[in-house]
């Protein structure tokens, strides 16, 4: 008998199901997955945006509002300079479409490498409750662009800010049908407290994460 | 991993009498707990979202087989590989095996109980296999050839003076003392080995039956690492760890950061789910998944099957008073704390943990804190009938233990005894009413004074009359 085999068989006895309760227990998994019951979630008020710069901003992400997508490309170059760092970054295919050249930022479309020193990308969607961004994995979506470079930035339109992961997820089911290589739920820098409990941002990943909300 | 849980009194006597470590200790108590009760109290109703999450994990175990069968169909749909292993030496040959099929020379690890549980290092390392472990806590570890002392905050037992200290005789490079500096060195170290790493292996907190996927909690962004960067991704995890759908793990993602560390959700929570699609230009090409057995078919067997609802949080051992006193090496295998004293025993056997089940107040903490509501007290209790029950506590325990079940069956028998007992303990306090040294427990006044009981006994201030409220020794 193999591992698996053996491994399943034990699972059984100990649950010690007849053949009724085992088809009753079939159908239950079924219900449960046809189901997709939602459990508690924090209360979030209807101001999405306000929630979610928020709760962002508790996690070490900076967030600033644009009226329109004409406007990103300034508003990140004048951020970037304004925290002493150069003009120049690897980028999504998404955001790529906008006109960064004109605001002076050297975007590069291409997968990331360990020397880039900021990547631009955009996001499925973005969580208010925690102040997250949601990232797929794909062809034109690198997942190295959120990760490598020390400086993240995310260009998220309004439009996409969902309450809870639970919307995130419909949102997924409704309009990728299934799950990418990686979801990535980013909240913020990456950090440690690992040394004497004390939070220090930039571990592995992003020393920061700016997100521009558009619209 | 070396199970030295036998040596708890020894060890957790070394540990009590470090003053470094009890410094260290201290921030279990300063940081953790005053942070879950701050994000218990901002989520509202936290108590509806323990009954949920405990829901969840019920409802997998309850039908773990089917949960776990179709977690496989799914995985493997999306071009995962899937092994299944009985033992700690059945996954490490896995491992190894992929390792050699595939050239492998170097492996990055981010952080996994399950891959202590199997001492997955020395095993690679043993078969000439170089393995970084990249989480920063247990990076340090490794440097030092420690095992973690806790499930969240491996290295909480050091300072930053002796990792400082570490880090210059390992690392070659002028000695940094800032907790930012020190953190920095470490990323510019590990940087290079995500990128040339053949294999990531990493952990699972948990697995969905729904998708297929595996999902890892990280703050520090090196579990992305390792598994974005690497051409062949290993993921090592219990077979308990399956939840169903996308919608029960929201629920286990609000309760366990939020237990662990008082965080609303942890920097990256990463969902993987299959291999690298096509035009993809990251994500590993071979992706495997070994579920682990080594005992815990076992414990659903037996009636501490709760105990596999355990979501690995660490607030048991951050709110237990003995965790706090002795830190997590005196428990002497992976997992200390209220979870270890149950987990240890269940899966290294009863024997080699005879200690574990004893070393708690039962003061209920942990299990009024525990975010699936595993009653932790209880299941202690039931290991220490199951300790006498295999008569694996010492003949005088078990001979004391009988005399006392027999004469509290006695009633006459038993009040007089306890009024010898007042009398006694009564005549070997001082004038202060303490007892410094307790005849037939000196162990127990060893550390600390006894103090003595009230002149009579309950049930003769009761016969004498006295009832609640009314003033010591008035008539009614």
């Amino acid at each position: 008998m193999n591992a698996r085999e053996l491994i399943l068989g034990r699972v059984c006895a100990a649950l010690n199901r007849d053949a009724a309760a085992d088809a009753a227990a079939r159908r239950g998994v079924d219900a449960h997955l046809d189901a997709r019951a939602v459990g508690p979630q924090p209360a979030v008020t209807d101001d999405l945006v306000e929630t979610f710069m928020q709760c962002a901003a508790a996690l070490s992400s900076t967030v600033e509002r644009v009226a329109s997508a004409d406007e990103v490309p300034a508003r990140v170059a004048a951020w970037l300079q304004a925290h002493g760092l150069p003009a120049q970054a690897v980028g999504w295919t998404g955001p790529a479409a906008l006109d960064w050249a004109a605001a002076g930022i050297a975007l590069e479309v291409r997968p990331p490498r360990a020397d880039d020193l900021a990547g631009i990308t955009g996001a499925f969607c973005a969580i208010a409750d925690t102040g997250t961004l949601m990232l797929l994995s794909g062809a034109d979506t690198p997942a190295a662009a959120s990760l490598l470079p020390e400086t993240h930035v995310a260009v998220v339109p309004r439009a996409r800010l969902v309450a809870h992961m639970e919307d995130a997820w419909r949102l997924l089911r409704a309009e990728a049908g299934r799950l990418p290589r990686a979801v990535n739920f980013v909240s913020g820098p990456s950090r440690t407290a690992d040394i004497e409990q004390t939070v220090t941002l930039g571990a592995h990943g992003p020393y920061r994460v700016h997100v521009v909300l558009v619209g | 991993m070396e199970v030295a849980s036998p040596r708890f009194k020894a060890r957790a006597a070394h540990k009590l009498a470090d003053p470094a470590l009890q410094k260290a200790l201290t921030r279990v108590k300063i940081k953790f707990v005053p942070a879950r009760a701050q994000a218990a109290a901002d989520f509202g109703d936290f108590e509806a979202l323990r009954e949920a999450g405990r829901a969840i994990r019920d409802r997998a175990l309850a039908d773990l087989d089917l949960w776990l069968e179709r977690f496989e169909r799914e995985a493997t749909a999306r071009g995962a590989v899937v092994h299944w292993a009985r033992d700690a030496a059945e996954a490490n040959a896995i491992v190894l095996a992929i390792a050699r099929e595939n050239g492998v020379r170097k492996a990055a690890k981010s952080k996994s109980m399950v891959s202590e549980e199997c001492a997955l290092n020395d095993a690679l390392e043993g078969a000439g296999i170089e393995v970084i472990e990249t989480d920063l806590g247990e990076y340090i570890l490794q440097l030092n050839h420690e095992p973690p002392s806790h499930i969240v905050a491996p290295v909480i037992h050091k300072n930053k003076e002796e990792i400082a200290d570490l880090f210059e005789e390992k690392h070659h490079r002028p000695r940094q003392t800032g907790i930012a500096e020190l953190c920095r060195e470490a990323r510019e170290i590990l940087r290079p080995h995500f990128l040339s790493a053949d294999m990531g292996i990493s952990g699972a907190n948990f697995v969905v039956a729904e998708t297929g996927s595996t999902v890892i909690l990280t703050n520090e962004g090196n579990g992305r690492l390792v598994t974005t960067l690497p051409r062949i991704h290993v993921a090592i995890t219990g077979i308990e760890k399956v939840v169903p759908t996308l919608e029960d793990l929201s629920v286990l993602l609000r309760l366990l950061p939020r237990s662990a560390t008082g965080q609303t959700i942890t920097n990256y929570v990463s969902v993987n789910t299959g291999t690298r699609g096509e035009g993809e230009s990251d994500g590993p090409q071979q992706f495997h998944i070994i579920l682990l057995d080594n005992g815990r078919t076992r414990v659903l067997h037996s009636e501490l099957r709760e105990m596999l609802a355990c979501i690995r949080c660490g607030a048991c051992m951050n709110h237990c008073p003995v965790y706090q006193a002795v830190g997590g090496h005196a428990y002497g295998w992976v997992y200390p704390g209220p979870m270890g004293a149950i987990l240890t025993p269940l899966y290294v056997g009863l024997e080699n943990a005879l200690d574990l089940p004893h070393a708690a107040t039962l003061c209920g903490q942990c299990s009024a804190v525990c975010p699936v509501k595993i009653p932790l007290p209880d299941l202690m209790r039931k290991l220490r009938e199951q300790q006498v029950e295999r008569r694996l506590r010492p003949a005088a325990e078990r001979r004391g233990l009988k005399l006392w079940a027999w004469v509290a069956r006695h009633p006459r028998l038993y009040a007089l005894g306890t009024r010898l007992a007042v009398r006694y303990l009564r005549w070997l306090a001082d004038e202060t009413g303490r007892i410094r040294v307790l005849g037939l427990a000196p162990e127990w006044t060893s550390g600390r004074d006894f103090p003595a009981p009230e002149p009579r006994t309950f049930r003769e201030r009761w016969q004498a009359g006295e009832r609640p409220g009314a003033q010591p020794g008035a008539r009614p």
